[in-house]
């Protein structure tokens, strides 16, 4: 087994060859030493629903709590986009290509599955170049791809863009709600446009496939601008159990630092041909989160002379609004500023099968985890 | 939504390949890891190989992983569901990944 040799430099490469119980076993020490509560902060959906399903949260020290964050694609994307989304499903000329994750979430006039009921053309897609494919195979509709995600999936729609620019296609477009999560992050611990009112974190689990992309030392600013740990985390249980021991280590020793425990796959400079396709297409624009308001730069649109593939260009869209569901929480559930427990919708009105917010909809929302593994305690901690 | 697998990919013919996904045969652009070919391990995301990863990396994880499988089965590592977390509830042969 490796060990790790921490220092401020570089980010340190640690294996996540610890076994379960030996994470569990220094995250209970360190937490036994730091004297106080600490909070720490996850920004990827696909972690929300690991550290949920594994129960991890339960073998928390109590003074140990991982709040989730605004990394679940679906959960931040505007209610307006997905109004837009079913506007343009809802043409007779359009086809409307997405990946399984929007298809159930609801906005002003509906949602796409919704839409497919009223007989609109809705697919469901894996990859982003199978809608280039759709495309070519049927010239005569227009096809649209409904692109969301963070970095980890910015390449792929970058990637169906170039394509569909090599093939000239005229009846390809994206309709693109890409964001980018370190503003986010910066938000977060700045306060945010919508809210002055900051979280208390004292350290994140860095999201390990964005991190893939971006590269390690992307995370350092959060070290040396905020004073906050950080640790690059992979996926299973026991990776993101021996990263929380990490940052509760650091945190006790009173020495945040950047590490990285998922170097199987995550180098310091990431992808660099991935995030070079990204910058070729794309280029940083406002974008508006749910729970934190419009923060710049903070979203990727498309750069000339690649804007005739966009979607609300092509059919004259405009700006999406922004009108959220009366009495959703969901905005500040994703901040780390309420619990589900704490929404009224939770549970009464909203669940799984007839979700009100976006947190509920998505299998990596925060809500829908709370309810579907009964994450409820007496203290509204998860 | 950030959801990438490890896969070993099992032809390469330009950006074209074919990874093995835990038995599935999934066509995958290796457009973002130029270089890669066939045989090589990559992290699999929506259909694009993301990056490539090192096989005694990929194997080191998959031991764990395998260890923890066994570990599950046994009866010693009762201690390990009494923790209420880890093998209760991950099935083995949903655990070679580096996620879900």
């Amino acid at each position: 087994m490796k060990t790790a040799a921490i220092n401020s430099q570089a980010s340190t490469a640690m294996s996540a060859a610890l076994s379960p119980q030996e994470s569990i076993a220094r995250l209970r020490a360190a937490a036994a030493r730091l004297g106080r509560h600490a909070n720490f902060m996850e920004v990827c959906g696909t972690h929300t629903v690991s550290v949920f399903r594994s129960g991890l949260h339960s073998l928390m020290p109590d003074n140990v709590t991982l709040l989730s964050g605004p990394g679940c694609p679906v959960c931040v994307t505007s209610q307006g986009d997905i109004d837009q989304l079913v506007e343009l499903a809802l043409r007779k000329d359009v086809t409307l290509c997405t990946y399984g994750d929007m298809i159930r979430v609801t906005g002003a006039t509906g949602s796409l599955e919704g839409a497919r009921g009223q007989g609109a053309d809705v697919r469901v897609l894996y990859s982003a170049l199978d809608a280039v494919k759709i495309a070519i195979a049927e010239p005569r509709r227009q096809v649209v791809f409904a692109a969301v995600g963070f970095e980890t999936t910015t390449p792929a729609t970058a990637a169906a863009i170039l394509e569909a620019d090599r093939l000239f296609l005229g009846n390809f477009t994206a309709l693109t709600s890409h964001k980018v999560i370190m503003p986010a992050m910066r938000a977060l611990l700045e306060g945010g446009s919508s809210t002055g009112k900051l979280i208390n974190v004292d350290g994140f689990l860095c999201p390990g496939h964005v991190a893939v992309i971006l590269g390690a030392a992307a995370f350092r600013p959060v070290v040396e601008n905020y004073g906050k740990a950080c640790v690059i985390a992979g996926f299973e249980p026991e990776q993101i159990a021996a990263a929380m021991a990490l940052l509760v280590e650091m945190v006790a020793d009173g020495k945040p630092v950047l590490a990285n425990a998922y170097p199987q796959a995550v180098s310091e400079e990431g992808n660099t041909v991935a995030w070079g396709l990204v910058q070729k297409v794309f280029e940083p624009c406002p974008s508006y989160w749910r729970g934190l308001g419009v923060l710049p730069d903070s979203g990727l649109g498309l750069r000339a002379p690649y804007t005739r593939y966009d979607a609300r260009i092509r059919f004259e869209l405009g700006t999406p609004g922004n009108r959220e569901p009366a009495g959703c929480r969901c905005g500040d559930v994703i901040t780390g500023r309420a619990t589900p427990a704490e929404c009224r919708l939770f549970g009464n009105v909203c669940t799984p099968i007839r979700a009100i917010g976006p947190c509920m909809v998505s299998s990596e929302g925060t809500c829908q985890a709370w309810f579907k593994y009964q994450r409820v305690s007496k203290e509204g901690k998860p | 939504m950030c959801l990438a697998v490890p896969a070993k990919l099992v032809t390469c013919d330009g950006t074209n390949g074919v990874a093995d996904l835990h038995g599935n045969r999934v066509e995958v652009s290796t457009l973002l890891v130029p270089g890669v070919k066939q045989g090589d391990w990559v992290l699999v995301h929506a259909g694009f190989a993301i990056q490539k990863l090192e096989e005694d990396e990929a194997q080191e994880t998959f031991a764990l992983l395998g260890d923890m499988a066994k570990a599950a089965g046994k009866e010693a590592a009762a201690s390990v569901a009494a923790e209420r977390g880890f093998s209760a509830t991950t099935r083995p042969d949903t655990r070679k990944g580096g996620s879900k």
